[in-house]
């Protein structure tokens, strides 16, 4: 049986493009290289839903981010997914970048996004402790911050409840295009299927060659980040920004949703796809970055730092369309800054414009925008909490002591159609391990679960992707060269 | 509500000796809690021996030092439960826990000892750079993995840190069959205490190579490569003089940090050992809050932590007997060459004995410590070669300090 869609790639992209498929009477497919979705370029950005008010007019950045950020709290109501709409504060800490902060309000309302300006009075009273030589910035209100683990993970629950298919462990080794349908090869299996989406991130251009000779291709741009414990007197309640350079955004300082501080990016082009390396230097001159907009910075409290790598397209704005060979086979990518925040429109627009001419769309009259709630003990009342133990005492165990997260909890995630494989994959669904003893404490508890629920030796229990076990053998059994 | 006199959270070393204090000095109304499936703590994973030879003058291991705590504990009759995670301590001395049997209860405490240890320095803490690859931890869990699990983390291992728990593991690995290619220790000296560089490092024959960092971690999965260099006297890296080494796995042993989240509501303030300040009762600013052990400051050795559970068990019994009076605070703070003093204030009207304890910044050949209140000594004495790994406990009576108000402790070289 052939497949009318099949997706490559299960990031934030394709996780949503996955989910509003879901609502239309097709077979979609979704196969992804890693072990878990989201587990790329979507885990590791400044899970920032910006407002869009800095894109090139006329771009598909400045047509997508806008109305992405709009549609994010009614997604994340439906996936609750943790997303906060605190806005994010630009700044201006130099005479010299009035001009620049000018032409970047002129740009604000090129793009329709409303922004208000801010003396620096007013940007003291929203963040007392932004760092002294600020002179005055703008808020954009639209902006927020969302968990992007959360956001990934649901999407694809989502997809997946309501009758899409994922492959995880899956990477495509080569397509046949025949015309009216096409053979896509992986390391596993060979899928037939009338349309491709291309949301393969890092790799999209090496999938679009498989297609045809593409004009673009992604240049890995390493983003290096410092992430703060959660404090006990906030810092920031919301990003902020200096004003944007070539380079990007900036190094920023931001909460994120879980009340933890991070300060980054760095940006710095690479060869290498796969380099999640980080170094002193550039952490010295993240921090040093970071100084610049934001005071008190209480760096002591450092639980982490990691890089992040972006998909940074050669012509600088997504590359999305179909194939010049063929219109069934649909490139979504190129997907960097903002495209987390312009992700939910992309889906919408990839459908809309280039998906709706291939195929006949008949909504499905049965599908639900909703996932089982995800349940975070932490946030309960007394008496939920005193429910749910009731019921089930793993809700009463507490593995995680930083984070307050119950056994319960992982089981939880365990039991759902798109479960943790690895203990990141645990962490990142539901925070334990992500505090300040790093896993310190619960590791041992969540790798015994993981080994159990896969019926597993905890010598097979990966940290991360395939092959990242922590436990390489039982003692008495080891012999060193 | 649930009433206690006394709830000690943590049924470690210093939680079980507070508790067992507490009632041998008539406080009956006790309750334990741990979130562990056994009391004892920490110990339990320290299978070496070395524990014990001043409390009971003879040397046990882990598990038997805990046993003699626990056997007390079961004898005297005190209440625990295991399984029991505290998640809350409010400002009028409600403590929140969680367990599968009970669900979430309040206890309300006319006392609390807070006795929750100490979590481990992290690789991201550190900010240890290069590849994102497993095969690096924490000398805590890899014992813990090692020792209660019975799983081993590499075969050919990197230490980085001379601290106890990763000299301890370099022996443990090695007889565990796997080759520790040596221990990289940053700092120009050990954070380990000697006998367990002799006994763990020397007697196998593993190099210790000081003023040393991590400057690279190199691996596609695992680690494959580490790549030392030597570190300058601001501790910065000197370039070309990278040595890399091939291992499977880095064992961090990078410090102890005390586990003061339960603090976190009560709004206390912190002293530079990061545990909250206490007076000579090892009681917090919050009256009737006692905190001891590896919650208040890192401990060299266990029979330091079983006193100073004694002394907060003793001191949360006087004060629900109403023997403790709050009057003028001498403060303590640390001077030259010390980088932390426990307690940090003490009451002037205290007939307590007070026991101060610090840790100095450098190790010293020969060095004098001066206790002074302003310009007054108030006690000198030499202090033959001190070094950072070794806690100091130099009691202290109370006509000698009774009118001052500020008293610093000192090390000066000699």
């Amino acid at each position: 049986m052939k497949n009318d869609v099949l997706i490559i790639g299960a990031g934030v992209t394709g996780s949503l493009l996955a989910r509003e498929l879901a609502k239309y009477d097709l077979n979609v497919v979704v196969i992804e290289k890693e072990n878990d979705v989201g587990n790329v370029t979507s885990s590791a950005n400044s899970a920032i839903v910006h407002s869009g008010y800095d894109p090139k007019p006329g771009s598909l950045k400045a047509l997508l981010n806008h109305r992405g950020c709009l549609k994010y709290p009614k997604l994340c109501d439906e996936l609750d997914v943790s997303f906060s709409n605190c806005g994010t504060l630009t700044l201006v800490d130099d005479e010299s970048q009035w001009p620049q902060f000018k032409a970047l309000l002129e740009r604000s309302k090129e793009n329709g996004v409303p922004v208000e300006v801010l003396n620096a009075e007013q940007v003291r009273k929203l963040e007392p402790n932004v760092a002294d030589n600020v002179l005055g910035g703008f808020l954009a209100k639209e902006a927020g911050i969302v968990n992007p683990f959360e956001l990934v993970v649901h999407a694809m629950e989502n997809a997946v409840d309501n009758g899409v298919k994922l492959h995880l462990n899956e990477e495509v080794i080569s397509i046949k295009d025949n015309g009216d349908y096409f053979e896509v090869k992986t390391n596993q299996a060979i899928y037939e299927t009338k349309v491709v989406i291309n949301a393969a991130g890092l790799y999209s251009d090496k999938v679009a060659s498989m297609e045809e000779d593409i004009d673009w291709h992604i240049i890995p741009r390493k983003g290096e980040y410092i992430l703060l414990d959660r404090l006990s007197t906030p810092l920031v309640s919301r990003p902020i920004f200096p004003l944007p350079s070539e380079k990007g955004k900036g190094i920023l300082v931001a909460p994120t949703t879980a009340g933890n501080v991070f300060m980054g990016p760095s940006s710095e082009p690479q060869e290498d796809k796969d380099d999640y390396s980080t170094d002193g230097a550039t952490l010295a001159n993240v921090r040093s970055n970071a100084f610049r907009l934001v005071k008190n910075i209480p760096t002591r409290e450092t639980i982490r730092v990691f890089a992040g790598v972006r998909a940074t397209p050669s012509t600088h704005d997504f590359v999305i369309g179909p194939s010049k060979k063929n219109d069934k086979f649909i490139n979504v990518a190129g997907i960097e800054s903002p495209g987390l925040a312009s992700s939910p429109a992309i889906a919408e627009y990839v459908i809309d414009n280039f998906v709706s001419k291939v195929l006949e769309l008949k909504e499905k009259k049965d599908f639900n925008p909703r996932v089982r709630k995800h349940i975070k003990m932490k946030l309960l009342s007394k008496e939920e909490r005193n429910r749910l133990i009731k019921e089930n005492p793993d809700f009463g165990k507490v593995v995680c002591n930083c984070e307050t997260v119950s056994l319960g909890e992982i089981k939880d995630e365990l039991s759902r159609s798109v479960p943790p494989h690895s203990i990141k994959g645990v962490k990142r669904r539901t925070r334990a391990g992500f505090g300040r003893c790093q896993g310190g404490y619960c590791l041992g508890i969540v790798s015994m679960t993981l080994a159990n629920h896969y019926h597993i030796d905890e010598t097979e229990v990966d940290y991360d992707g395939l092959g990242t076990n922590l436990i390489i053998d039982e003692i008495k059994k080891v012999k060193h060269d | 509500m649930i009433k206690k006199d006394l709830v000690v959270v943590g049924g470690g070393a210093g939680g079980l000796s507070a508790a067992i204090s507490a009632y041998k000095n008539g406080i009956k109304d006790i309750l334990i809690l741990e979130r562990e499936d056994h009391l004892g703590g920490i110990l339990h994973q320290c299978i070496h021996n070395g524990f014990g030879l001043t409390k009971f003058k003879e040397e046990l291991t882990g598990p038997e030092y805990a046993f003699r705590h626990i056997k007390e504990v079961e004898e005297l009759g005190i209440e625990y439960k295991l399984d029991t995670q505290v998640l809350n301590i409010s400002k009028d001395k409600v403590v929140t826990y969680s367990n599968p049997k009970d669900g979430l209860v309040d206890v309300e405490a006319k006392a609390i000892v807070v006795a929750t240890g100490s979590y481990e320095r992290t690789p991201g803490a550190i900010m240890l750079p290069g590849d994102r690859v497993t095969g690096i931890t924490t000398a805590g869990t890899a014992q813990k993995i090692c020792n209660i699990t019975g799983y081993i983390t590499g075969k050919r291992v990197v230490i980085l840190g001379s601290g106890d728990i990763g000299l301890i593991m370099a022996r443990r690995l090695t007889l565990e069959g796997a080759k520790v290619v040596c221990v990289a220790e940053i700092m120009p000296y050990s954070n380990g205490l000697q006998r367990n560089i002799v006994q763990c490092l020397n007697d196998y024959n593993i190099p210790l190579y000081l003023s040393t960092t991590v400057s690279n971690v190199i691996g596609k999965k695992r680690v494959e490569k580490v790549v030392l260099s030597k570190v300058d006297e601001n501790l910065r890296i000197i370039p070309n003089t990278e040595m890399e080494i091939d291992c499977d796995c880095l064992v961090l042993s990078v410090g102890l940090i005390p586990q003061t989240t339960l603090f976190e509501k009560l709004k206390v303030n912190y002293g530079n050992n990061r545990g909250a300040k206490v007076d000579e009762n090892l009681m917090t600013e919050v009256p009737g809050v006692f905190t001891c052990g590896n919650a208040l400051h890192i401990h060299d050795l266990v029979d330091f932590v079983s006193e100073e559970g004694d002394i907060a068990g003793k001191g949360a019994a006087d004060y629900l007997n109403n023997k403790i009076h709050e009057s003028r605070k001498i403060t303590f703070s640390n001077g030259e060459g010390v980088s932390y003093v426990v307690p940090n204030f003490v009451n002037a009207d205290s007939d307590a004995k007070v026991n101060v304890k610090f840790r100095v910044r450098k190790p010293h050949k020969t060095a004098k410590l001066y206790i002074k209140s302003g310009d007054e000594v108030i006690l000198s004495r030499p202090l033959l070669g001190p070094v950072p790994s070794v806690m100091f406990n130099i009691p202290l009576t109370m006509d000698k300090i009774r009118n001052a108000n500020n008293i610093e402790v000192s090390v000066i070289d000699e």
